[in-house]
């Protein structure tokens, strides 16, 4: 086999899969602050996508004023969220709250391409087309802006949990009842960390849709998104980064491959093979805490 | 008012333990009957066809859903690959040669196995791992289905169900014929999960559904009961989706069994109310009917007011009814319409008096 071909795929899948992390960032985000697992981020990542175009190509906002006002609305968003829907739900059993967030990715799928539309809107950031080549490899412009701009967010967030608030947050995630106990606001810092994963979904959905264009397609970010963080270990943040770089070096490498072989589509299931395969054989992930249960 | 229960007077088990120890039940579990039943007869053909035939496989599969997520407590995000396996094996099977009946119970078969090898899978781990397990057997069922072109026949061909012949003999070739083959199957599933609850198997199911691991300190195998859950809900999953294809679609493809499907059935049994056999019916209704007259509505509101709603936004409306249906039923009435017939219900049991016992 071609090496140079395999290596160009290994680095674009890679530059992908910190993309992938990027959106499982927020569901480990949300799962340590409050045990919850959040299905809507996929769809939360859609909306930013959706945000950022109606105003950067609707409305005519440039770049640079455009994204911060993205990520300003998509923490009001999950704020929002937390307020009116998830808060409501504390002490419920887990099946109901995973429910209750699989009918907020229902709704937003609806809801948003329903009033912007569903065809495929093009997101101009201002990046490259042409692509980069590194000896005989060639690697996608966006992809590697893409790529790093999400290096650098899953980097602050490690660095986040060192300030104050990401102290708290630690707390609240160590032992929600004990943290209460000692005066810290629970619902502040679950609120907190809804709003930093509405944040880092819209950057994915930024960063993804000026790659591939914004629809509701952005929202099957989700499987990708929640196998990184299962294979990661559901609340471990550095874990992200190499479940991330796997599932993308992995998809990529099984899309080249198999593709030709058996006719396209694989793409698509190698992260629901990752999620199926993690879950059998170790179910807290490579770097997650193992939970011991008893009566 | 209408229900009567003067004092409980039961004197032996069996009194005690009866399906519907109140007369006005029994009264209108008989006209419910008689209405379904008679349903071909005063419904004109397109309403049939149109609505009550997928209702009731709809309600079929719901109860089957139900009976996991409701009866057992595990999360089934890929019901809709369930019925998709159902209907597929039992298709081939019918192509082969083997009748009706035989081909449907195959169907049935063959989603139970494939579905309890996934719940197998997923029974190491609980709520949200298996929340998101079976998310990915529906990703790798639909994969499975659309690039086998032995299962397909293709990823864009349609695979024609033979016509529905009882016991080999009696060919069923009107709506109305298959429209009461449904209803039998809906009937014989619903009667089941009704006894279901009243057993010591539907009552290791609720343990289990209440806490697992004490569940296993009081001595239920909860590995066992949640594999035999999967089987049983999977069983009903392939049975409900073999009648979709032979009853209804009768020509299959890998479409209709997609993501949204799934999601589709997750929001009948939460809007219907959770481990509840009417709340299944009820939450199947209300599920596939609510989008299509809330469509009519709009279309005809536009068409009144000279409205400017788009194309776009009334196709995409029922994905948001689902949506804001799941929201606003687990926060305001988590057990669903079940919980408020049964709110109805008890309010008149006790008529005129204020409070139950």
């Amino acid at each position: 086999m071609d090496m140079a071909f395999a290596g160009e795929l290994a680095l674009n899948g890679a530059l992908v899969g910190l993309f992938y992390a990027l959106v499982g960032l927020g569901i480990v985000l949300i799962y340590k602050a409050s045990g919850v697992a959040n299905l809507s981020q996929g769809a939360l990542a859609m909306v930013g996508g959706y945000v950022a175009w109606a105003l950067a190509t609707d409305a005519g906002l440039p770049a640079w004023l455009a994204i911060p006002l993205v990520l300003v609305v998509m923490f009001g968003l999950g704020v929002v969220l937390e307020r009116v829907v998830l808060r409501r739900m504390a002490g419920e059993a887990p099946i109901m709250i995973i429910m209750v967030t699989l009918g907020i990715e229902i709704m937003l799928r609806g809801v948003v391409p329903g009033i912007w539309g569903a065809d495929v809107k093009r997101l101009d950031l201002g990046i490259g087309q042409d692509p980069i080549f590194l000896g005989p490899m060639l690697i996608n412009t966006a992809y590697l802006v893409g790529g790093v701009v999400s290096l650098v967010l899953i980097g602050l967030s490690v660095l986040f949990f060192g300030t104050l608030h990401g102290i708290v947050l630690r707390a609240v995630s160590d032992d929600q009842i004990a943290a209460w106990s000692v005066g810290i606001r629970v619902e502040h810092a679950i609120a907190l960390a809804w709003g930093i994963s509405g944040v880092t979904a819209a950057s994915a959905g930024i960063l993804w849709g000026s790659v591939q264009g914004v629809d509701w397609t952005l929202s099957l970010f989700l499987v990708k998104g929640l196998a990184v963080a299962i294979l990661g270990g559901l609340d471990s943040v550095p874990g992200l980064l190499v479940a991330g770089l796997l599932v993308g070096i992995a998809e990529s490498l099984v899309a080249g491959l198999l593709d030709p072989v058996v006719g396209g589509g694989t793409r698509d299931i190698v992260a629901a093979v990752i999620i199926l395969l993690t879950v059998l054989i170790r179910p807290y992930g490579l770097f997650g805490r193992i939970h011991i249960e008893r009566v | 008012m209408f229900y009567r229960r003067a004092g409980v007077r039961h004197t032996s088990y069996v009194a005690d333990r009866k399906l519907w120890p109140l007369a006005f039940d029994r009264r209108m579990l008989a006209v419910v009957m008689v209405v379904a039943i008679t349903v071909p007869l005063w419904l004109g053909p397109l309403y049939l066809t149109a609505w009550a035939l997928p209702m009731v496989i709809w309600a079929t599969a719901a109860m089957g859903l139900n009976l996991l997520m409701g009866g057992a407590g595990q999360i089934h995000l890929g019901y809709a690959a369930v019925m998709a396996i159902g209907a597929y094996a039992s298709v081939h099977l019918g192509r082969a040669g083997v009748p009706f009946e035989l081909a449907v119970l195959g169907g049935g078969l063959a989603a139970a196995l494939i579905g309890s090898v996934f719940g197998a899978a997923a029974l190491r781990v609980k709520g949200l791992y298996l929340a998101i397990s079976t998310l990915a057997m529906q990703y790798i069922v639909d994969f499975g289905i659309a690039h086998v072109p032995a299962i397909s026949g293709g990823s864009q061909a349609t695979l024609q169900a033979p016509s529905v012949t009882l016991l080999g003999l009696v060919p069923v070739d009107s709506d109305a014929g298959r429209y009461w083959v449904a209803l039998a199957v809906c009937v014989v599933v619903a009667s089941f999960l009704l006894n279901v609850s009243r057993t010591g198997y539907g009552r290791a199911l609720a343990t289990i559904r209440d806490k697992d691991y004490a569940a296993e300190v009081i001595g239920v195998n909860s590995f066992r009961y949640k594999l035999s859950a999967f089987w049983t809900s999977s069983f009903i999953g392939g049975v409900a989706g073999a009648v979709l294809a032979f009853c209804y679609y009768r020509a299959i493809t890998p479409e209709q069994f997609h993501l949204d499907v799934s999601i589709q059935l997750v929001a009948m049994v939460i809007v219907g109310g959770l481990g509840s056999v009417i709340g299944s019916m009820l939450g199947a209704a209300f599920i596939f009917a609510a989008p299509l007259l809330l469509n009519t509505g709009l279309v005809a509101l536009v068409r009144a007011g000279d409205l400017a709603i788009s194309q776009e936004l009334i196709a995409h409306i029922p994905l948001a009814v689902y949506g804001a249906l799941i929201i606003g039923f687990l926060l305001i009435e988590p057990l669903g319409l079940a919980k408020i017939y049964d709110n109805i219900r008890k309010y008149i049991l006790v008529w005129p008096f204020r409070h139950l016992g």
